[in-house]
């Protein structure tokens, strides 16, 4: 392991002064910023979510009422979504690393990287706004023509304020297309792309192509709403399911927008960890194009019930399996990868197991929705949030959790604790699981979703889910602790702790202001560990 | 060994045991792979766990053989779920055409339901077991759904036209009626009983079911045909303004723009709350819209008694 001493002029030093960060240009510092914001946002969806579960611990509906209920569910999905799970990876951790690991000195347009994080806030602001101004009870799905006609909450606020945090995401995939395309170092070919950049460019094709679309359908039930024109409201000559059209048309693809850049994350993890090419390199990277193509033509899986032709519904239920391949042949390809590694039981290896689990019953009990005759009976069910939660928190926020633990020295330039970091990933598992394993049990049962009370004997497995999501809680709450002390106490992080390949290792931690000191020249594949090193496993 | 709590929903319809089929086919596959993905990944980890600090994997980079074996094989297996699943969708669908019919309303937070005899009720469907049923439902407001585990069934109830759902219920008993599509402030309120009984039984309850009189919904869409002058275009004579209605539920109709549009539920209901959406070639577009005048049961009633028509007309009805 080499022994770079700390740079004088880290990113983080230099200069000095909030306005310094608040008008910075550099990728690494917008990450921070981006960083700092979703944390914020993960703890405020996390509140609600502690609402939902607290409520759930009797069946009467006996602790909120049914409106403060209605808008808990609303706001956890809103906030969790829009303004976490997004943004999440590709902000942070993308931003942080896409210009770094391609041999670039920032993304291809600095000043839109930071005016995008500007509109994620005033987006956010704008939508906080709406919490307190009679807060929003429409479900994250904003269904018309209840959002648009029915409900009495700020739904034309937040309705604004997801519009304006969408050209966020959509400034954010631009810049990410474009860095891609035009700013990789000499000798960085394509196919020698780490598999997060390949990710993420796929991420960036589906915001750009699908953001527009939910900005335009929530402006619609704005519109509706507050002008009175007829889109969505049957009685005013529109259609309510065209508008589930158009809101799955963007949000079927966001599920990949959050699912996708987590895999990317999972590839660099596997690799790192096993010191070993990752297998099947330009399978995975092709898988992530597919699941960006393919995802956006299952939409009307989410339509099954909705009064949808069935014609169609045959469409849409093949292509959803299909869609399922190329995520199984990516968790195959992590598993093969492991094969006569060199894994490391350092922690974002722990990290990198939960999410193997946790993703392949996401995934699996997603074949059991795109089943056309059996979707019926699950689907708005606890089942459906199960699953979709799999997906989401067991899938995007594990690899969230490796990847931010893997590159965390990089990040800040200072190691944490290992053993805090184990913990919090077993806590994280055993309390995902203790909190969504039994609502696959309620939702075949018939549980449906968003119910402020519910028939007595589900009352065991509601409470051991709400036990559950304690563990859970804690198990977030944890790494806050044990990562804020390494900010002031941590060792001094070495340029390449975990003996990873990769050019964000081959450069200080933390990196200075433009990533690399002399010109970048790559002359060999990603994950290329055998020029290197000495030892080979068997 | 009995639980104090149930993990399954009780099995009370034809279906329900197809249902629950392809859910344990399915789950078991699923089992298998989640298993089998576990178990290699735990195995390779402590197999293969860093020795020492130096060491490298081995230098491998990829299988065709393998990335084939494992597309074609979750390819197959997937597929082989869709055509099932697709099938026994189909099945759903399409109610057998025997089904005795309920009406079903949804509104903001109660279901309204109406017996062929006229009979009503509120948050409770009685229905006789054996016997196929088709639910032809509406909205008053915003999106329902009509949803009865124990039947592995249910469906969107949606404002502005009908959906429909059928079942055929096995075991008498009381089971779950939940609206399953979020609606607003009293959702989870909006639940009720599905109380599946004998043939006789339910005969014997419908006859002593309400205080008053039921009136069937032909008749009550006859009465509302009357109240609505409708017969004064739709007269069934030569030469009259609207169209002849008897015989034209479920026939074939051509429109003014050429297009044939067959005369379904969904077309009738349209033709009467927005009349000029499709209008029948060979009339002018004159019929004034009933949108807000008519309440969604007041329109299936007239639904029923249209469909009674026969073909001379409402004159020789």
């Amino acid at each position: 392991m080499s022994d770079v001493s700390q740079p004088r002029n880290s990113y983080l030093d230099a200069p000095y002064g909030l306005a310094s960060w608040l008008l910075t240009k550099d990728h690494k510092r917008i990450a921070m910023l981006y960083l700092i914001s979703i944390t914020i946002f993960f703890a405020i969806g996390g509140l609600f979510a502690a609402g939902i579960r607290l409520e759930l611990l009797t069946p009467q509906g006996d602790l909120w009422t049914s409106d403060l209920y209605n808008k808990l569910f609303t706001l956890h999905g809103v906030v969790m979504i829009f303004f976490f799970l997004v943004p999440s990876i590709p902000a942070t951790l993308g931003n942080f690393l896409m210009p770094i690991m391609i041999g670039a000195k920032d993304l291809a347009f600095p000043r839109i990287n930071l005016i995008s994080w500007y509109l994620y806030i005033i987006g956010a602001t704008v939508t906080l706004a709406a919490v307190f101004t009679g807060g929003l009870d429409t479900g994250w799905t904003f269904y018309t023509p209840y959002s648009s006609v029915s409900s009495q909450t700020a739904v034309t606020t937040a309705a604004i304020g997801v519009f304006i945090t969408g050209f966020s995401s959509i400034l954010t995939g631009l810049n990410f297309i474009v860095t891609t395309h035009r700013m990789r170092a000499p000798g960085m070919t394509w196919f020698r792309l780490p598999l997060f950049v390949w990710s993420n460019y796929a991420t960036s094709l589906v915001m750009i192509l699908g953001t527009p679309v939910i900005a335009i359908t929530v402006l619609l039930v704005a519109a509706e709403r507050a002008l009175g024109l007829g889109f969505f409201d049957p009685a005013r000559g529109g259609d309510p399911v065209l508008f589930q059209h158009l809101f799955w048309f963007y949000s079927h693809p966001a599920v990949y927008i959050m699912i996708l850049p987590g895999m990317g994350v999972i590839s660099e993890l596997v690799a790192a960890m096993a010191r070993k090419q990752v297998f099947g390199y330009s399978f995975v990277a092709f898988s992530s194009l597919a699941i960006a193509i393919l995802g956006f033509l299952v939409w009307g899986h989410h339509l099954f019930v909705s009064s949808q032709s069935i014609y169609a519904g045959l469409v849409f239920s093949i292509i959803t399996m299909l869609v399922a391949i190329p995520s199984a042949v990516k968790t195959f390809n992590w598993t093969a990868t492991l094969y006569r590694g060199s894994i490391s039981w350092q922690s974002p290896t722990w990290w990198v197991v939960g999410f193997m689990g946790l993703f392949t019953i996401g995934g699996l009990t997603g074949v059991f929705l795109g089943t056309l005759g059996l979707n019926i009976h699950l689907t708005d069910t606890y089942f459906v949030v199960a699953h979709f939660h799999y997906i989401m928190v067991g899938g995007a926020i594990m690899a969230y959790m490796g990847g931010l633990h893997f590159w965390w020295p990089k990040m800040t330039g200072r190691m944490f604790s290992d053993a805090g970091s184990k913990t919090s990933a077993v806590l994280v598992f055993v309390g995902f699981n203790l909190t969504f394993f039994p609502q696959f049990v309620l939702g075949f049962m018939g549980m449906p979703r968003r119910y402020h009370a519910y028939p007595d004997e589900w009352q065991v497995l509601n409470v051991l889910s709400s036990c559950g999501a304690g563990v859970l809680a804690l198990g977030y709450a944890l790494p806050l602790v044990y990562l804020t002390y390494s900010l002031f106490r941590g060792a001094a992080a070495p340029a390449n702790p975990w003996g990873a390949k990769g050019l964000e290792w081959t450069i200080p931690s933390p990196p200075t202001t433009y990533n690399f000191e002399a010109e970048v020249r790559v002359d060999e594949p990603a994950y290329n560990y055998k020029s290197t090193r000495e030892v080979h496993v068997g | 060994m009995k639980l104090p709590f149930p993990l399954l929903p009780p099995n009370a319809s034809t279906v329900a045991t197809e249902v629950d089929i392809l859910y344990w086919f399915i789950t078991a596959i699923s089992a298998f792979f989640v298993v089998l993905v576990a178990a290699l990944v735990v195995i390779f980890t402590i197999k293969y766990r860093r020795r020492h600090e130096d060491e490298v994997g081995a230098d491998i980079h990829g299988s065709l053989v393998a990335e084939l074996t494992w597309t074609f094989i979750p390819l197959v297996l997937s597929l082989l779920m869709f055509f099932w699943g697709a099938d026994l969708a189909f099945r759903l669908a399409r109610p057998p055409v025997d089904a005795m019919e309920i009406f079903v309303v949804g509104k903001q937070w109660m279901w309204k339901i109406q017996h062929p005899d006229g009979t009503r009720e509120i948050n409770q469907m009685h229905v006789p077991a054996g016997r196929n049923i088709r639910l032809t439902m509406g909205s008053e407001d915003v999106i329902h759904d009509y949803s009865i585990p124990a039947f592995r069934v249910k469906m969107d109830v949606v404002p502005g036209k009908l959906t429909t759902l059928w079942f055929n219920a096995t075991t008498p008993g009381t089971y779950h009626l939940f609206c399953a599509e979020y609606c607003g402030t009293n959702h989870s309120g909006m639940i009720g009983e599905v109380i599946v009984m004998e043939p006789q039984a339910y005969e014997a309850w419908l006859s002593g079911a309400t205080g008053g009189p039921a009136v069937p919904p032909a008749q009550a869409g006859e009465q509302l045909f009357a109240a609505n002058a409708c017969a004064t275009c739709h007269s069934g004579q030569p030469g009259a303004i609207g169209p002849n209605l008897g015989g034209l539920a479920g026939a074939a109709v051509t429109l003014t723009d050429g297009r044939t549009v067959v005369a379904d539920d969904n077309y009738l209901r349209e033709s009467i709350m927005v009349p000029l959406a499709k209008v029948v070639a060979g009339y002018q577009p004159v019929m004034p819209p009933f949108q807000g005048l008519l309440s969604e049961e007041q329109v299936m009633q007239l639904l029923a008694y249209i469909k009674s028509l026969k073909p001379a007309g409402p004159a020789a009805h």
